[in-house]
């Protein structure tokens, strides 16, 4: 590890003494001390180039990722508009969103506005795994181009053309053919998504 | 000043000869008739000792495990396309990101509590003083003290194989060249243990590998031929290589029948199955030693075995190798360090304890393909050695890996929408 990071690290060890608002200023994502060194180590290791950022060929290297149907569209959401590296900070922020709701009881005194992983934040990751062109809306194009990923080669054009019609049929409210985020709230109302899109971070 | 000269080179003279003779009596002629002291054992006894001691005083801290996925496939309930349905697949590649079973297969592995060597210390933090004086013992007796000692061992040991397979290569083929070359290989291999300070458990030995038989093992590092080679006679199996690797195995093969391979040879599967299968045939050759999964695994796991040494007809010993990573870790992370980088790094550890288990000979069933023989055998030799036994191929360290598995999780998800894709398009003709 380099330099800098034995220093982020330790930055991290000797904060954990001090005022736990401080600390979270430092890093205002709901992820406790432990769980966000043990992200800082899987981040590192993941950085085969040792230059601070993981590249997009780093998550290909991850082969339960690299042979997940949606896996280019998963990696695609650590990287923020343009660019092509991603630092620690996009790193956690991302997974920050996957953090189960029920532990944001500890964080409710610090956090301003809306924690990254409650619900709509969690749809709004969703969300934007079917938003290709990062325009706010889901188009017929680019529902089918998921779909398509998620099906490969086994569905035809014409099963997947009305799968696609009949979604958009069912959640499109105001006409347009094109489903926006709030009718896509509107359509997974009755899912449990706090419990589908968590994850468990070990600490 | 020509007196105090003197006597300077009298005292060097005295100590190199004491050295060499305690060197001679405990550790060489030990090492030829097979027997031991025990002073590895009390030297390992002293070790655990102190390790224990650190480890109370709360240098340790509590291993994660994976991030627990309790996950549910797309419910099979509803079949009909849902936008819900692209949350499964998030959920997995998110949990892949956070920890993954492969790539930790490929780098060293962390320990509970610190060993007092440095490239152990993986996010400990400063705990006393105690323990960095503790530490800074550590470094003066391994580089000061082992080390010295461990490389003249290495030294002797290889030179003593060369020189003496050279000498053997010389006489006719029969039972007396078979005979010593038995007991050179096993001398030499013996002083190499000592020279890494091993402290090998052998267990079940009586179902030690016999001729015409292969013997599999999972892979760690090189020095797993070393552990082996030492208890027992293979037949080797490899590529030649350049410069002091390559004279060793030039003279070895002299000595006794060992497979190399031309780096041209290697890519030919049916040149390499022939030879292989020749060498099997004939029953007064010596066992053959594979390693199936082909690279080198941080010995948590044991990765998938390649078939081509499952084909051949013949029976298969397996043979479960588990370190003890306590003393000091024996995977070669063959990207980060070279050999001589890697072998420094052994030799300055505190020890290489390990366990070997010999496994019951196994041999393909009827009916049993040579992948599925393949996996038998890996699961024996991971159940035996406490590793977790994966599918995944180890050559993903280097590679990547195959679209087939993709194309095989898209094919699942899509068996689940095509169940009512049927029904609706008949009803969509008859409406």
């Amino acid at each position: 590890m380099g330099l800098q990071g034995w220093r982020n690290v330790l930055a991290l060890k000797t904060s954990k003494n001090n005022n736990r608002a401080a600390w979270q200023r430092a890093f205002p994502v709901p992820l406790s001390h432990s769980q966000i060194t043990r992200l800082y180590s899987r981040f590192h290791s993941l950085d085969k180039g040792e230059n601070g950022a993981l590249s997009r060929e780093d998550f290909q290297r991850i082969p339960e990722l690299a042979i997940n149907p949606l896996g280019d569209r998963i990696i695609n959401a650590f990287f923020p508009e343009g660019e092509d590296q991603a630092n620690f900070r996009g790193f956690m922020r991302t997974l920050a969103h996957f953090r189960p709701v029920e532990d944001n009881e500890k964080n409710k005194d610090l956090t301003s506005g809306e924690p990254l992983n409650s619900r709509t934040n969690k749809l709004l990751f969703a969300f934007r795994l079917y938003d290709l062109d990062r325009d706010d809306k889901i188009s017929r194009d680019e529902l089918l181009q998921v779909l398509r990923m998620m099906v490969g080669v086994n569905i035809s054009d014409e099963q997947l053309g009305s799968i696609a019609d009949r979604t958009i049929q069912e959640a499109d409210t105001n006409g347009d053919m094109c489903i926006s985020f709030s009718e896509f709230i509107k359509v997974l109302e009755k899912v449990d998504v706090e419990q589908k899109m968590s994850i468990r971070f070990l600490h | 000043m020509s007196p105090f000269n003197n006597l300077l080179c009298m005292l060097l003279g005295i100590s190199f000869t004491v050295w060499f003779t305690l060197l001679l009596v405990f550790i060489i002629v030990p090492a030829i008739f097979g027997l031991s002291f025990g002073i590895r054992g009390l030297y390992m006894k002293t070790l655990l000792k102190e390790l224990k001691e650190i480890r109370r005083n709360g240098s340790s801290r509590d291993l994660d495990g994976s991030a627990s996925s309790t996950t549910t496939g797309p419910s099979p309930s509803t079949s009909e396309f849902e936008m819900s349905d692209t949350f499964y697949f998030c959920r997995r590649g998110i949990e892949s990101i956070v920890d993954d079973e492969v790539t930790k297969r490929f780098t060293a592995e962390e320990l509970e509590s610190w060993n007092l060597l440095t490239r152990s210390n993986y996010n400990f933090q400063h705990i006393s003083t105690r323990l960095t004086v503790l530490w800074g013992l550590g470094v003066v007796i391994r580089y000061g003290f082992l080390l010295p000692l461990r490389l003249t061992l290495a030294i002797t040991g290889v030179s003593l194989l060369v020189v003496f397979t050279t000498m053997i290569g010389f006489l006719p083929n029969g039972r007396v060249k078979h005979f010593l070359s038995e007991k050179v290989h096993l001398m030499c291999y013996r002083i190499c243990v000592r020279a890494l300070t091993a402290i090998i458990t052998y267990h079940h030995s009586e179902n030690k590998p016999k001729n015409g038989g292969i013997c599999v093992a999972n892979h760690t590092s090189p020095i797993d031929v070393i552990i082996l080679a030492s208890d027992g006679c293979y037949a080797m199996v490899g590529q030649i290589h350049g410069g002091l690797m390559g004279l060793i195995q030039k003279s070895m093969v002299k000595a006794c029948p060992h497979i190399w391979f031309e780096r041209s040879e290697v890519k030919d599967r049916h040149l390499v199955a022939k030879r292989l299968s020749d060498h099997v045939k004939d029953k007064s050759k010596l066992p053959i030693l594979i390693f199936p999964e082909g690279t080198c695994i941080n010995n948590t796991s044991v990765m998938m075995f390649k078939k081509g040494s499952f084909e051949i007809a013949s029976t298969v010993y397996p043979v479960a190798i588990k370190y003890d990573p306590r003393f000091g870790d024996a995977f070669w992370n063959s990207s980060k360090f070279g050999m001589v980088n890697y072998l420094l790094r052994m030799m300055s550890s505190w020890a290489i304890v390990c366990s070997v288990w010999y496994l019951p000979p196994m041999s393909r069933q009827e009916g049993e393909d040579a992948v599925q023989f393949a996996n038998r055998v890996k699961a024996a030799i991971a159940r035996q050695g406490g590793l977790v036994d994966l599918l995944w191929d180890g050559g993903l360290k280097r590679g990547k890996v195959k679209d087939t598995f993709k194309e095989e999780q898209q094919k699942l998800y899509s068996k689940i929408l095509v169940g009512t894709m049927c029904l609706q398009s008949s009803l969509n003709m008859s409406s």
